[in-house]
This record gives structure tokens, sequence and C-alpha cells, in this order.
């Protein structure tokens, strides 16, 4: 195909990303070094036979003339970055001068909004995600050993938790786990604490969003091994067997193996996906509990008041975060790629 | 899997089967009972006396004199009218998946065809732009969505979704793309076709299984967005999801939770439909990605 032909059968696609992807992550980056104008105030003072009383008002023309000079706010450069909001360098700096033990200081780190997120949403990206791959792959084993017409039932059902709207599949299961709920009023039953809630205790919610993490994650593991399954090498299965290979040994030397290419797939994607948690923690109304950088986000950029450049700072450090995220997977495509023949 | 030395022993297969009546309990069950209880009223759906009124409808059937009641399901599509919200939805499906799908096979059979480096390295970007939450991108729209005025309706989501679509597209319809036999085209070419007509003319009736799929990703990436809809959309051209969130809030203080239930339970509906008839092809979308990469 000519460069010029495959120019425009690739236009459409590349104006989209360009415009809708590309531009707002440029105009993401620069927002974030940018507060915006304070409005100018004028006092002014009224007397009256009463005495007098100053009131403040705002110049709306002086402030439209400040947005009209520099339409971008006022440069901050990386105060926004280091703000409470975010990195927090001033309060951790003092945290640790002041703190006596680790655990104080911990605790006053974890308190800062923007720790206290990415401490749940690491805890959920790396706990949920070796938890789903290991149900999926049991899951797919177990389903793999069922008698043919059964596993059409079975894949049927398990696709559900997955394909169902995350906010959707969450407040399904918020409803059950509340202390009215049915699963709410059995655990009661079974912990003997008629006033125990999920919802008001930290660890508990923890839990049960992670528990959600894995319920809807799960099924996409268990179809990607199912299928993978199904092209494991009988010859090498059966010559394991003669060779006296017990049946976890065989999963062990001969299935694992096989799936492996699919495990890192399955963690890359869970990876990518997990870490932009979000609507379980709205579905749950857990933000009391836990919180998330997309949350975080979500919440400046909701409401009344806009904060933009609050919201920004937070998403190009999510971006961060996704590119850390990736940096291993990125350097291997890279190495195959320069190592392939050309 | 006939051979004797491949036959399970008896605690083996009880012990498989006892695992996946489990998982089927937790992957259906909650379905059940949350469509269930949405006939039911309040008190039953949340029954704290006794948790088997939940199943009998108790206190259901001392309202309205029988066990069932449509009534979460009127105040949700008449009194809330949740119904515009459906027709939000739909419009921004059908659009969605229309606009994606055409301009991401134009873009995926040309990376497919174009034995060039840089296909290499657009993948690569498009993984880059898949791995991005979409959440991030949304403060850099506001800004400009305001200055034109274009913020709050229908085609700017659906302009957006389509966008944040794309990456995906392309990684599933060009690993679809790769497996047609590139002497298709290439014959018609000797024949005198361009670039085109060979598209248009040989690939185009060959694709539809791989459109197909891949159109059931991007409508399920529309249908269940949440983080975008709410941020882009004002609050009377709300799509179904944000306006579930909204019911969340509106109904719970005024105790009208059923409201929100039949709601969650009828925006279920439709993608219960989409498994049962497009199962295969989900699973094949699912593991095509995974095989190829």
């Amino acid at each position: 195909m000519k460069h010029r032909t495959f120019f425009w059968f690739f236009l459409p696609t590349a104006l989209a990303m360009l415009v809708f992807i590309a531009a707002p992550i440029v105009s993401v980056v620069t927002q974030s070094f940018f507060l915006p104008h304070e409005a100018v105030l004028i006092e002014t003072e009224n007397c009256g036979p009463f005495g007098c009383n100053t009131s403040i008002t705002i110049d709306q023309e002086a402030t439209a003339e400040l947005w009209e000079e520099a339409p971008l706010g006022r440069f901050a450069g990386f105060d926004i970055y280091l703000d409470r909001g975010h990195l927090a360098t001033a309060e951790i700096g003092q945290a640790w001068t002041t703190s006596e033990s680790w655990s104080e200081f911990w605790s006053i780190v974890f308190n800062l909004p923007f720790y206290r997120a990415l401490a749940f949403t690491l805890t959920y990206t790396f706990v949920c995600t070796p938890a789903l791959i290991a149900l999926g792959f049991a899951i797919a084993v177990a389903v793999n050993s069922l008698h043919r017409h059964l596993r059409g039932l079975m894949i049927f059902f398990s696709l559900l938790p997955m394909i169902v709207t995350p906010l959707v599949g969450s407040l399904i299961l918020f409803w059950m786990i509340d202390a009215r709920g049915v699963l709410g009023n059995f655990i009661q039953y079974l912990a003997d604490d008629p006033d125990l809630s999920l919802k008001a205790s930290t660890p508990l919610m923890w839990i049960s969003l992670i528990v959600y993490g894995i319920w809807s994650s799960a099924p996409f593991a268990f179809v990607v091994f199912y299928a993978g399954l199904q092209t494991v090498p009988q010859d090498t299965l059966e010559s394991s067997m003669i060779d006296g290979a017990t049946r976890w040994q065989q999963i062990r030397y001969v299935t694992i193996p096989h799936l492996m290419p699919l495990v890192t797939f399955v963690a890359l994607i869970q990876l990518m996906d997990n870490f932009r948690v979000f609507e379980p923690i709205i579905g749950f109304t857990a933000a009391a509990h836990a919180t998330s950088l997309s949350w975080i986000i979500f919440n400046d950029l909701g409401g009344e008041t806009r904060q933009l450049s609050a919201a920004a700072t937070t998403s190009v450090l999510t971006i961060l975060g996704v590119a850390i995220l990736l940096s291993p997977v990125l350097i291997r495509t890279w190495r195959d790629f320069r190592g392939r023949p050309a | 899997m006939s051979s004797i030395a491949q036959r399970k022993p008896l605690g083996l297969r009880i012990g498989l089967n006892l695992f996946i009546v489990v998982w089927l309990i937790m992957a259906a069950f909650p379905f059940v009972w949350t469509v269930w209880g949405s006939f039911k009223v309040e008190l039953d759906f949340f029954s704290i006396a006794d948790w088997t009124n939940a199943i009998f409808g108790r206190n259901t059937e001392a309202t309205y004199g029988t066990p069932f009641t449509g009534a979460g399901y009127f105040g949700a599509w008449v009194q809330e009218e949740f119904w515009r919200n459906a027709i939000n939805t739909t419009i921004v499906c059908l659009f969605v998946v229309a606009t994606s799908l055409t301009i991401g096979t134009l873009g995926a059979y040309a990376l497919s065809r174009s034995g060039f480096k840089y296909v290499f390295w657009l993948l690569i970007l498009a993984l880059i732009f898949r791995a991005m939450p979409p959440i991030t991108l949304v403060s850099g729209y506001l800004p400009v969505f305001f200055d034109w005025n274009v913020w709050g309706y229908l085609p700017t989501s659906i302009i957006v979704l389509v966008a944040i679509n794309q990456p995906f597209t392309l990684w599933m319809l060009h690993s679809f793309f790769e497996s047609i036999p590139k002497e298709l085209d290439e014959s018609a070419k000797v024949d005198g076709c361009t670039q085109f007509q060979a598209f248009r003319r040989v690939i185009i009736p060959v694709m539809w299984p791989g459109v197909i799929t891949t159109g059931l990703f991007s409508f399920l990436l529309a249908y269940n967005d949440f983080a975008v809809t709410t941020m882009v959309l004002s609050e009377s051209n709300r799509t179904m999801i944000p306006a579930i969130n909204a019911f969340m809030g509106t109904t719970q203080t005024e105790g009208n939770v059923m409201f929100a239930v039949a709601a969650v339970v009828s925006a279920t509906v439709p993608l219960f439909i989409m498994v049962l008839f497009f199962q295969r092809q989900i699973v094949s979308g699912l593991t095509a990605g995974a095989v190829k990469g």
C-alpha cells in the first residue's frame, strides 16, 4: 500500500484520536501549570446617616480583562503539583520532622488526599489482579472438565458480572451487602454482631471493593484461559502422563507454561483497568473510606466549582502512574521490535 | 477426554463440581436476587426484620394485595422519566457504534495492509491511548467545550466516545484483517481495482464477523460509560448510567430506592439479551486479542 493511500484510509481515525485524545493530553498538562485568575475585588465605602460600612464587590470588567490578557490563567509552575491536594511536599516534610515514630509519619501521610487515594488504588490494583487471574484459572480448569453441553451455560452465566455496567454491578452488590440486604444480614449472623455494617468500617469497605473487583473481572480471565486450555498440546500431556506426572504436575508443568503468554496478556489489561478503579467507589458510596486517583479527578471536576487545574494536575500524575505500570511491557516490545530483522 | 487414564477420581470430581456451583451462585445469584427484589416494596427488598420477606414479599402483599408490584418500574420510567434517558442511550450507542466502526474499519484495514514500520508505532501509540483512563482527558475537554458552547449535547458525547473507542477498535480490527489473506485484495488490484475499490468489493463482503464482534465491544463501551457522559452531558441530556447515579442522590432522600433498583434492572436487560444472542462473538472477541497479542 502506498503512503498516500494509507494516509487517506487512516486519516479519519487519526483525526479523531489526535483531536480528542492527544490534544486533550497536551491541554491537561498545560492546565496543570496554571491557576485561574483571582477575581479583582473593589472595596467601596458607603457612608450613610448611621456611619460607614465597606462592601467588597467583584470588578467584573477588570477580571475579564485579566482573562483576556492571559487566557490560561496565572502561571504557577509546579506549585499545584506540590500543594496539599497533590504531592504535599511541605506537609510531608513537616510530618517527617515532627513525627516520632514511623506509624505516626505514615498515618499523617495517608491522611493527605493524594496519598490516601494512591494507597487504595495501588492496593486494589495489586490485590485484584493476581487474585482474579488465580480465580479465573481455577474456573477455566473446572469448566473445562465439565460435559460439553454444560460448558456453554457456564460461560453464559460467568460472562454476566463482566458484561454488566460497572456502576450497575457495584450497585447490585452494594444493595446486597447493605446492613439491611441479604448478604449484609448473613454476615451479621455469621459474625454474631447485629450492628456490624460494612459501610462503617474502612477495612471491610476495602475488602468489599476488592471482592467486587475480583467478581467483575475474573470472568475475563476465565474466558481467555478457557480458550487457551482448548489449545493445550494433548501429546505433551500424554507423554507427561506416561512419565508418571500426577494431575497437579500436569497442570504445573504443562498447562501453566502453555498459558503463560495469556497470563501476561490478562495481567497487562487488568493492571490498566484496575488502576482506573472508579465506578465501584461511587456505587458503594465508599468515598469516606476509600478513594482512588480517578475518583479525585471526578470529584474535582464535578460540583459547582469545577477545579480544572487541580483535576488536570491529578490527571497528569495518574497518566504518569499508568506510564510506570506499562513501562516494562513497552520496554519489552521495544526490545522485541529492535531484535526483529527489518 | 474419554481415556481411562484421564478419568478423574470421585473426590476430585465432587470438588470440581462443588467449586463450579459456588462460582455459578456467585456470578448469577446477585442478578436473580435483584430482579426478584425489584418487584417488591423497599421494606421487602431491604428486609431487616426477616430476610424471607424478600422472597415471599409479605410487605408488598400487605401494601398492594399481591406479592409482586411494578411500582418501582412505574416510578422510574413514568414518574422520573427514565424513558428519556433510555432514548438518549439508544441514540448515543447507535451513533458511536456506527461511526467508530466506519472510521475504525478504514484505519485498521490500512494498518493491516501497509508493511511500513510506522504501523508498529501507530499500534503502540494506540495501546498507550487505550491505557489512558478516560477521566484524565475530561479536564482537557471541559474548557474548550464551554468556550465553544458545545457542552451538554449528545453529539459532543458521541464524538468523544468514538475517539476514546478508536484505539481498542483499531487493535481488534487490525488483528482481524490480518487473518484475511492479502491475496484476496491483491488479486483485485491486479485486475485493475484501486485500493479503495478492492476494499469495497472484496474485503467488505467478508469482514462482517470481525466487524460485528468489534461492534459489540464498541456498544459495551458506549453503553457502560459513566465518567465521560456524566461530565460532558447536561442534566436534560443524560444517558441511563449517569441518570441512575443521579437517582441514587435524589431518590434516597425521598425513600424511593426502589426506583433506582428498577432502573438498574432495566439497564441490565439489554446487556443480558446481548450476551444471550452474541455469546460466541463476545468470547471470540475477548480471546482474539489474547491469541494474537
